[in-house]
């Protein structure tokens, strides 16, 4: 419990000023925000967000429990061992998309994996129509075994109406 | 020969705009030495520009021929750059000796075509692409005082349809 971070977690059905009233409160009871990562997810709001504060797990579920109440959302509290400046770069970046929503994620991280993908960074969504549905996900992450592994491992396990595109993040420091 | 100091966020000057040289002498030649020093104690730097070191002067330096696998022309000195034109969009990650611990994703033109004075006042002309396109955009950006960080797009846009186009036509070249 290094540096009193915290992780905060909520989640909840999304409406306007969800960011907002959290925030707010945090900050007027003296904390620190670290990283953080919020998304809209079938219709919910999700956080999680890093949490500076002196006051000790207890009391920040105290400082955000009135608000959690009002706009009926539900969260969550650990204590972490935060670091920031501690970012990691990914080297490489996939895309996919297709049809079979289980085969995508089952199929491609686990075909990733066995061929050395660290993943940093993962997003999914769904698309297309309610008959249709079009799975699409973007993952970053570092090649472990070298890019090459990456490409062969995807063009062995090819799958049939999954696109799959890889590309290397070259990052330019200037 | 010394390596300067590099101004960081959030350094009110590096919003600020250079000034064009107009005189190539030997005092503006030993600057480029010691800018293209600093540029290479920079673990991965391919590319400074002078407002970055607190010359509010039209100079930046780009090389990117460390990178293997990547067409370019080598150690480039441009002075009074003017970019005159743009061809086509590419999402890429950079980072900045400016903008310690952080990388992220920007749209450049992925070939341009570039007018510069060289250190010695000769004026020449560029055609640059991909990776050394993108550093000099980046490099010409300080010059009118705008950091990466004004141009960052979210992980999410994707240029899917130009990717998939560019694959094919890398295919062909090869
Ligand atoms: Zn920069």
């Amino acid at each position: 419990m290094t540096n009193n971070w915290h992780m905060l977690t909520v989640v909840g059905k999304d409406k306007p000023g969800i960011v907002a009233s959290i925030s707010e409160a945090l900050f007027a009871a003296g904390c620190n925000f670290g990283e953080a990562s919020m998304s809209r997810l079938g219709g919910n709001f999700t956080i999680m967000l890093m949490v500076q504060y002196e006051g000790g797990t207890e009391r920040l579920e105290k400082i955000i429990a009135p608000i959690a109440q009002t706009l009926n959302l539900r969260c969550h509290i650990n204590a972490i061992e935060g670091q920031l400046h501690a970012h990691r770069e990914p080297d490489v970046r996939i895309s996919v998309y297709g049809q079979d929503r289980t085969g995508i994620v089952a199929h491609v991280t686990g075909t990733l994996a066995r061929a050395g993908l660290d993943i940093y960074d993962l997003e999914s969504d769904v698309g297309g129509s309610g008959e249709n549905p079009v799975y699409i996900m973007h993952i970053e992450g570092h090649a472990m075994r070298g890019v090459d592994a990456l490409k062969e491992a995807l063009e062995t396990e090819k799958t049939p109406g999954i696109e799959t595109h890889l590309e290397e993040i070259d990052t330019i420091i200037g | 020969m010394a390596i300067l100091e590099v101004l960081t966020i959030p350094d009110p000057r590096l919003k600020q705009e250079s000034q064009p040289v107009e005189r190539f002498d030997s005092s503006l030649r030993d600057f480029i030495h010691d800018l293209e020093q600093t540029m290479r104690s920079s673990p991965g730097g391919v590319g400074i520009a002078a407002p970055q070191v607190a010359r509010f002067e039209r100079i930046i330096i780009v090389d990117v021929s460390r990178k293997p696998k990547i067409q370019s022309h080598g150690r480039l000195v441009l002075i009074n750059p003017e970019i005159l034109e743009w061809q086509g969009m590419e999402k890429g990650r950079e980072g900045c000796m400016s903008v310690p611990d952080y990388t992220g994703n920007v749209i450049r033109a992925k070939t341009i075509k570039i007018n510069a004075y060289d250190e010695s006042g000769q004026m020449r002309s560029y055609d640059c692409e991909g990776y050394e396109a993108r550093a000099i955009q980046h490099e010409v950006d300080h010059l009118d005082g705008v950091l990466f960080l004004d141009r960052l797009v979210s992980r999410r846009t994707d240029l899917f349809q130009r990717k998939v186009y560019s694959e094919k036509s890398v295919a062909k070249s090869d």
